[in-house]
């Protein structure tokens, strides 16, 4: 079994490009904020604390937003949805695209056919639509947002699991593990799986970014986390009447999700290329 | 030329072999009429695939809408009615009937033309919904005839000149770009240039009936939000593929007989770099599909995506089908015209398709 890719990962990750770094450094400050800001709310994130739209100050940092609710908590509270929903629907996509994408590779014939003509289907449904019909079904919540952002990962995951994993499957060590008679449970999370994972790696980055799109613009549109959710994208949906005379309840929100999705998206566009691995289908600039 | 395997194939099923192998000339046969209209049989197949997804789509569509738990009874009655009350209304709505059986009268409704009727709204879903196709028609038009030159110009320059500050510059701004929300950006634009600088409308309403040509104005901030979202992903993939047909092995052979550069590009380079264009319009046509449905709702722009917004809020499932099953259509033909395009403007394709 070899795992060099494994042992490649830290020594890739020390040449990453500036742009990766501000990536990281973004990725840091407002994962910071979402992980952490909740456990330093000046007040509960739900407790009505004075009159709505309040500009800053008078102990309110930033002000209050529609409902007069301390609009500092909700920002430090809000970010937690944001990350996790998104993570969530991301990681499920990866379990279960990575597991069809490798199967597909390693099983081959009709097995690989059926797996890759079933996600044709998926993929032939914009994305939104999807999300939009089953919020229709199941009810919006973030449940559903969970398990249809997942569901739309999966097609793309396991087309990238499966390009890479063919090429792993034809190696000596892949034959010499099936000609011992290992399971194909063993082949694949033993064998192929580790010599993928700077695929993954790479791949995760605007996957993880494309989850919080997706969750966000569907809470954003009031069918995925519900009030009185504190939740940035919510906080911009529901303070938008306030635009004019308190913008910060939907300014400070704004940004922070642009920051996190900017942020993911140059650090694992730096992973990617420092690793020497292209970013869904672009060549490698050396 | 694509024809030139058949004859050999032909003449292996001559007389004389045994008549299982004679099957051969039949196979011969119709190979020999493909390799005669290549580009029909690729429409033909491209079409049946299309219309087996479709198949697939509507069968998903009306699964979600119609077997999970909330169906279009508890949209109407609320979620507090009563059994009976529910049962009535059901059987009103034929809801008692197989769903199977529902689903057969549904598409077979739909591919008359027959869109049901609004459960919310009263009438015909295709009254409701024949206004709104064409205001999105013209925003996804605008911010489409925006896009392209831009990204094209801009995809090329990366491209050409891959790994030098100007691409550098550009493909940074992209990245950044690409993961740009579009409610971010459309509350941003709505926030500087008409809460601020008070220039252009916040919301896009227009009266029903009302063309959006009557009033320009409203059609700029939903339109600028789809080209500031879009450019970032037209540009990265224009500019994967300049930079593959910039690598190929005729480029580099047109640069060591040693013509300029700028001939290289122009003459060489950008003819090989259409295809990836074609296709770029129709991933971008298909992109603008998902952009719409929030763009159009942060502007309250009367289109098919707010529509769609709508009933999925109010749970009106029969409009709620016809878009979806619409926008599939729509989303599946894109992707058939642009392989089709893509395969008459590239003829090595025609063999291997």
């Amino acid at each position: 079994m070899r795992r060099d890719t494994v042992r490649r990962l830290p020594r890739g990750l020390r040449r990453l490009p500036k742009s990766g770094l501000v990536g990281a450094v973004l990725v840091a400050i407002v994962m910071g904020i979402a992980l952490f800001g909740r456990l330093v709310t000046p007040h509960p994130a739900a407790q009505i604390v004075g009159a709505p739209y309040l500009g800053p100050g008078g102990g309110h940092p930033l002000g209050t937003d529609f409902l007069g609710r301390d609009l500092l908590s909700r920002v430090l509270a809000g970010g937690l949805t944001v990350v996790g929903l998104s993570a969530i629907a991301t990681l499920a996509a990866y379990l279960v695209g990575a597991t069809i994408g490798m199967l597909a590779a390693y099983v081959g014939g009709l097995t690989d056919a059926l797996a890759m003509r079933s996600m044709d289907v998926l993929l032939a449904f914009p994305p939104f639509l999807f999300l939009l019909v089953l919020a229709s079904g199941g009810g919006p919540g973030p449940i559903t947002a969970v398990i249809g952002v997942a569901v739309i990962q999966i097609p793309g995951v396991a087309r990238v699991i499966r390009a890479a994993a063919q090429e792993v499957a034809v190696r000596s060590y892949v034959e010499a593990a099936v000609a011992r008679g290992e399971s194909t449970q063993y082949v694949l999370s033993r064998e192929i799986f580790p010599n993928i994972v700077s695929t993954v790696v790479a791949d995760g980055g605007p996957r993880y970014t494309g989850s919080i799109l997706l969750t966000a613009g569907l809470t954003f549109l009031g069918l995925g986390l519900q009030p009185p959710a504190a939740d940035w994208a919510l906080m911009i949906s529901e303070n938008r009447d306030g635009l004019t005379f308190a913008p910060l309840g939907v300014l400070v929100p704004a940004l922070l999700i642009m920051l996190l999705t900017i942020g993911v998206n140059l650090l694992g566009d730096g992973i990617a290329r420092s690793l020497g691995l292209s970013r869904s289908g672009e060549l490698v600039e050396s | 030329m694509s024809d030139r395997g058949v004859p050999e194939l032909a003449g292996s099923g001559s007389p004389g072999l045994p008549s299982g192998i004679g099957n051969l000339t039949w196979r011969a046969r119709i190979l020999r009429g493909r390799a005669r209209h290549p580009l029909l049989s690729f429409v033909i197949r491209r079409v049946g695939a299309g219309i087996i997804l479709l198949f697939f789509v509507s069968i998903l569509i009306f699964a979600v809408t119609e077997i999970l738990p909330g169906n279009a009874a508890y949209a109407i009655l609320g979620r507090n009615s009563s059994p009976a009350a529910l049962a009535a209304v059901s059987r009103q709505l034929g809801l008692d009937r197989p769903a199977s059986a529902r689903y057969i009268s549904w598409l077979w409704g739909f591919l008359h033309g027959n869109l049901g009727s609004s459960l919310t709204a009263q009438q015909p879903v295709s009254t409701l919904i024949g206004g709104r196709l064409i205001n999105t028609a013209v925003l996804a038009g605008l911010a489409l005839a925006v896009l392209l030159p831009v990204a094209i110009v801009l995809g090329i320059i990366s491209g050409a000149r891959a790994g030098k500050p100007v691409d550098h510059a550009i493909s940074t701004v992209s990245l950044a770009g690409i993961a740009l929300p579009d409610f971010v950006v459309a509350t941003l634009l709505i926030f500087i240039f008409a809460v601020s600088l008070k220039a252009l409308p916040a919301v896009s309403l227009l009266s029903p009936g009302a063309s959006p040509f009557s009033q320009p104005s409203v059609l700029v901030l939903p339109a600028a939000t789809l080209v500031i979202v879009g450019l970032a992903y037209m540009i990265r993939i224009l500019r994967a593929g300049m930079i593959d047909v910039m690598g190929s092995e005729y480029i580099q052979m047109a640069r060591l007989n040693g013509i300029s550069e700028r001939r290289v590009i122009l003459e060489h380079a950008l003819r090989n770099a259409l295809a990836p264009t074609v296709q770029v319009t129709a991933l971008t046509l298909q992109w603008l599909v998902g952009g719409i449905f929030i763009v159009e709702t942060v502007f309250a722009y009367p289109g098919i995506g707010q529509g769609m917004v709508q009933a999925v809020i109010a749970r009106d499932v029969p409009a709620i089908q016809s878009i979806g099953m619409l926008i599939g259509i729509f989303y599946v033909l894109v992707n058939i015209v642009a392989d089709v395009l893509v395969v008459l403007l590239i003829p090595k394709l025609r063999t291997q398709a």
